[in-house]
């Protein structure tokens, strides 16, 4: 195999990174502030169960959180059927590959990511949100705006330039967790790599791979740098 | 009277900080509020402008009742909202919102009022770009009045402790309250630049605007004052014009503002 074909081969598998990447914040960062709010609830029930449905998911290892997600269903239904490898084949009939298509346990992993992923979010925003002065909040009051326009329109832009440098920090963890994927045989870019080193007994390729999380990390870095600097001319 | 409150109380766990308080004032006047860290002046202040919601009493402006202890919960929090716009509060630390600029600050909310207002009566988009430009006219001229008529693009951030406090009074004119208040307005300022601050609330004063300031500038309080009140414990100890307490014979008073002539010499 060229290096050509190789490159190729290992940007298929970058492509399931990329989408869980992608997938997951657009999923997790709504979810996160959601749960913020309820973790920072008056309402003491709400607070107490929010508090330990994040020291659940954050104490538990994500790859087990992969399991647990993937092999559950499974598991609890009568037949041991496992809703996700059911999908997977579904998928793999309706496309009629020759190989075993793993959309459906991409979803598993997506959903323990996002499950994962917002409750370190929640943490993230409800320090932002928590470390804005309370005369901020009383300003807005005093002139008349509603408690959803002291959030949107004097708060979160204060909170987005507090949050963004450990956001940054997590969004990076999260392009090098993707390849937890692989424990459940979805092919994100290690796997292949891994296949390549074990049918092909080429190696290199796995240590190729890092090229394309530093590439991608590099450009991360770069883009939220730069909100980071928008954001400079106001102190708060 | 104008304003009048009657009978506030407020109690924070088991402490009793304002113990009924009543007091009156004319409108056009000036009242000053003095006495010891912990007497409640800012616990009275905060419960005038529903920062706290005090445990009972009553507060009438004008006639009408804009809040009565003994029935909150009844009324919307729309109707809340337009009541707390009689009051305009000016905060010792200022609290400008630091991501606006300094027009930005005086126009926001007025801008969202009119914005909502718009949306209510369905009006033409014209109608609401004329009451926006209306809205920086007013934001312009009450900058230049307050005497930053160069500084409407700077941010909080670039501007002085004194700057910013003008900024805050001008951003609370905005919506036209009825009686503004003053939260130890120099009290975060370096002593060489309270000046701006104070020539900036006499002018309000020799334009008649009603007022109401907790301060411990007492030469300040004498100058602008048409009534003042000494508070001690969570009660009006004393209450009169300035020359009358200035030439009280209350002792507790006495000793608070000899305790400052000690401070001044």
């Amino acid at each position: 195999m060229s290096f050509w074909d190789i490159t190729l081969e290992l940007l298929s598998g970058f492509g399931f990174t990329l989408a869980l990447f992608i997938l997951t914040l657009i999923f997790a960062i709504p979810l996160g502030l959601a749960i913020s709010f309820a973790r920072m609830s008056t309402i003491k029930p709400v607070q107490s169960v929010t508090k330990v449905f994040i020291w659940v998911i954050r104490g538990i290892p994500l790859m087990l959180l992969i399991f647990m997600i993937y092999y559950l269903p499974g598991l609890l239904g009568s037949q041991m059927f496992n809703v996700f490898d059911h999908l997977d084949r579904y998928f793999t009939g309706v496309s009629g590959s020759l190989e075993l298509l793993r959309y459906g346990s991409f979803l598993a992993v997506l959903i323990a990511f996002v499950i994962n992923y917002s409750c370190y979010f929640a943490e993230i925003f409800r320090g932002g949100i928590e470390s804005i002065p309370q005369g901020q909040y009383e300003a807005g009051q005093v002139l008349g705006l509603t408690k959803s326009q002291i959030f949107t329109k004097v708060v979160l832009k204060q909170v987005i330039k507090r949050i963004l440098p450990p956001m940054t920090n997590e969004i990076i963890t999260l392009v090098k967790d993707t390849a937890l994927a692989n424990a459940i045989a979805v092919p994100e870019i290690i796997l292949c790599a891994k296949d390549l080193a074990s049918i092909k007994a080429i190696v290199w390729p796995l240590f190729y791979t890092a090229v394309f999380y530093l590439i991608f990390v590099g450009l991360l870095t770069i883009i939220l740098g730069k909100a980071e600097k928008k954001l400079s001319y106001f102190k708060a | 009277m104008f304003l009048e409150v009657k009978n506030i109380t407020k109690k924070f766990g088991e402490t009793n900080v304002l113990k009924g308080i009543d007091f009156g004032l004319e409108k056009g006047q000036v009242l000053s509020i003095i006495g010891s860290s912990g007497s409640g002046k800012t616990t009275l202040l905060r419960c005038l402008n529903f920062l706290e919601t005090p445990d009972t009493g009553t507060i009438f402006v004008d006639g009408d009742c804009i809040f009565n202890a003994a029935d909150t919960g009844k009324k919307s929090s729309a109707e809340a909202r337009e009541n707390r716009l009689s009051f305009g509060l000016v905060f010792q630390s200022f609290n400008l919102f630091p991501q606006y600029s300094v027009m930005e600050n005086l126009m926001l909310a007025p801008k969202l009022r009119a914005k909502e207002e718009a949306k209510k009566k369905r009006l033409k988009k014209a109608t609401l770009n004329k009451m926006y430009a209306e809205i920086e006219k007013k934001a312009v001229s009450l900058l230049a009045s307050v005497g930053l008529s160069e500084k409407h693009n700077f941010y909080p951030c670039e501007l002085s402790g004194g700057q910013q406090q003008r900024v805050s009074i001008a951003r609370a004119l905005m919506l036209d309250p009825d009686i503004l208040f003053f939260d130890e307005p120099t009290s975060a300022l370096d002593p060489e630049i309270t000046g701006e601050v104070l020539k900036v609330i006499k002018g309000l004063a020799a334009h008649n605007m009603t007022m109401i300031i907790v301060t411990h500038e007492m030469n300040f309080a004498r100058e602008v004052s048409d009534k003042i009140i000494f508070m001690d414990e969570g009660v009006v100890a004393a209450e009169g014009t300035p020359e009358e307490i200035f030439a009280s014979e209350n002792e507790r008073l006495h000793h608070f503002l000899a305790a400052f002539n000690g401070d001044a010499e």
